[in-house]
């Protein structure tokens, strides 16, 4: 069974509010599913329905082939799930805190301290293992959260903002723990970051006001935006105007416009694969005899994708 | 069923282990002794009385724990819910009924530690005179099922909110009304007008007439039954508020 996770129809209403409105996804093993929107958006919500601590209004979320509202027990089995804020006992010790969890998942003797020894070496918490958990920063306390959700190696992982409060050094650390456990495993990531979708998720849903407003690779969020795989071109101020006019018919071309941020021309996306378009550019420059400075296919950013998609539900798809 | 009562114990372990992590314990088991010894002694006149018994040690107890139980109860459940490792609890693959029994449990056994250690009061009467011991090992039970009714109803109410003042108010508040139901003040107004059967159903709710009974040394099947049906009830009233947490 490839499908670990599958959400069809998740709903939640918190009295007259619909905080989410079904939601319907699936992540496969060896899926990393970036989960984004703005606050607000029924991130959480959704997280808390599929890990079953909130029951949904109306659908239903299947862990590992359990139903989370019929065969909890199964389930909750199956996942390992870092809540928002990574909630611990703080009176405790993250030693202490691990061996709690290890005894409530029913892991005994030997198995419980392999698994317990695992999850400490994974997250890197071995110089604070002694102290309560109060006393610890916010990036240990994220860690010891982890370590918590890592410890029975569960095939499927449901982590909320799990490198919200972490440095640079860090979050790479998480990441890097992410990605190598990512073949084996089918994992849900939520994060306001957006280069992390780059860095970790093989594929990423966009949700905004409850609803599921995108879902593909980042590859196809960027092919979103009208200056995906645009051509642009850094050129000498005088140069702009004749170039302008150079570029005006170009085979397979889109329209060449002057870009509202920075300066030179950028050429649209048309037609004609971008290879072509840029073989084409290059030639009709060549002719006019006018050298740029820079030429480059502009990719586009996750910022603009998410931007677009979450500012105006109205005209995204 | 071993499968049900394993993650019992884990709960209930870790949550007494909570109760020494912090001077909790500790000013409440200081409190504890302190008031049940002042009010043995000065309010009870347990020396004046000349009695080998422990009779003026437990007729206070209820009042004890009217304030004392619902101190240890109110945590249970709201901290839990503050603090956000409801959500990790509720997560773990347990049902809500074992976390509910585990946390009772440990409260109970944080109780029952409480009172053994007024030994030196059981200590004291068969120093001075010949008591009943049996009569006081009835007392002692009757005022550890009596703690865990206290703690049952305490649970409850801290399942119901996240603030651990209103947890305490309102366990305070449903504690008084079962115990005062067995005073005779109150019971005077229901005998002005309810028949007989109403005012002894009242009387009957109460902690303390069938704790009474107990401490007399007297262990009616009644007033187990009572105190177990208490326990049970509250508990299952526990389950069901925790459970409305994740209402949809």
């Amino acid at each position: 069974m490839s499908e670990m996770i599958a959400l069809s129809g998740l709903t939640r209403w918190f009295g007259p509010l619909c905080a989410v409105d079904g939601i319907s996804l699936s992540v496969n093993k060896g899926e990393v599913l970036g989960f984004l929107g703005p606050n607000g958006a029924g991130k959480t919500t959704t997280m808390r329905m599929a890990a079953g601590y909130l029951e949904p209004s109306a659908g239903r979320a299947v862990i590992a082939g359990h139903d989370v509202a019929t065969q909890p027990l199964a389930a909750k089995a199956a996942l390992g799930y870092l809540p928002e804020g990574a909630p611990a006992y703080g009176d405790m010790t993250p030693e202490g805190f691990l061996k709690f969890v290890a005894g409530v998942r029913g892991l005994k003797g030997e198995a419980a301290n392999t698994a317990i020894a695992r999850a400490i070496a994974r997250t890197d918490l071995a110089e604070v293992l002694g102290r309560p958990i109060d006393t610890l920063s916010k990036g240990f306390r994220r860690r010891v959260g982890l370590a918590q959700a890592i410890l029975h190696d569960p095939p499927v992982l449901i982590l909320d903002e799990p490198t919200d409060g972490l440095d640079p050094n860090q979050k790479h650390e998480v990441r890097r723990l992410i990605a190598d456990m990512a073949a084996e495993k089918a994992i849900i990531v939520s994060t306001h970051i957006l280069e992390e979708v780059e860095a970790v998720c093989s594929r990423a849903v966009i949700i905004a006001r409850g609803r599921l407003l995108a879902d593909g690779t980042a590859e196809e969020l960027l092919a979103r935006l009208p200056h995906h795989n645009a051509i642009r071109l850094g050129l000498a101020s005088e140069d702009s105007e004749p170039a302008r006019a150079a570029l005006a018919d170009l085979p397979g071309g889109g329209a060449v416009e002057v870009p509202a941020e920075g300066d030179g021309l950028r050429v649209l996306p048309g037609t004609a694969p971008p290879g072509d378009v840029m073989a084409a550019v290059m030639a009709a420059l060549g002719t006019a005899g006018i050298r740029p400075r820079e030429v480059y296919v502009e990719r586009g950013r996750l910022d603009d994708v998410f931007r677009r998609i979450t500012a105006d539900p109205a005209d995204a798809a | 069923m071993p499968n049900f009562l394993a993650p019992v114990w884990v709960i209930a372990r870790r949550e007494l282990a909570g109760y020494f992590a912090t001077p909790v314990a500790l000013v409440f088991i200081v409190i504890f002794l302190a008031v049940s010894g002042a009010l043995t002694f000065y309010v009870g006149g347990f020396l004046e009385r000349g009695q080998a018994s422990l009779d003026a040690f437990f007729l206070f107890h209820p009042w004890l724990y009217l304030l004392l139980i619902p101190a240890l109860s109110m945590r249970l459940w709201a901290e839990e819910r503050k603090s956000g490792s409801a959500e990790l609890l509720m997560t773990l693959p347990l049902s809500v009924s074992q976390a509910v029994l585990g946390k009772f449990l440990a409260a109970w056994a944080f109780a029952g530690v409480a009172l053994a250690l007024t030994f030196p009061m059981w200590l004291t009467v068969n120093i001075l005179g010949d008591p009943d011991n049996g009569v006081i090992v009835a007392g002692y039970l009757g005022s550890f099922a009596m703690a865990g009714a206290f703690l049952a109803v305490g649970g409850c109410m801290s399942a119901l909110t996240t603030n651990q003042v209103i947890a305490f108010i309102l366990g305070a508040a449903v504690c008084f009304l079962f115990t005062m139901s067995g005073v005779d003040m109150v019971l005077d107004l229901f005998r002005a007008w309810a028949p007989p059967l109403i005012v002894d159903s009242v009387a009957g709710l109460s902690f303390l007439t069938h704790f009474n009974a107990l401490s007399q040394g007297v262990i009616g099947l009644a007033d187990v039954i009572f105190f177990a049906s208490m326990i049970v009830f509250w508990q299952f009233a526990t389950v069901l508020a925790v459970s409305r947490t994740r209402g949809a």
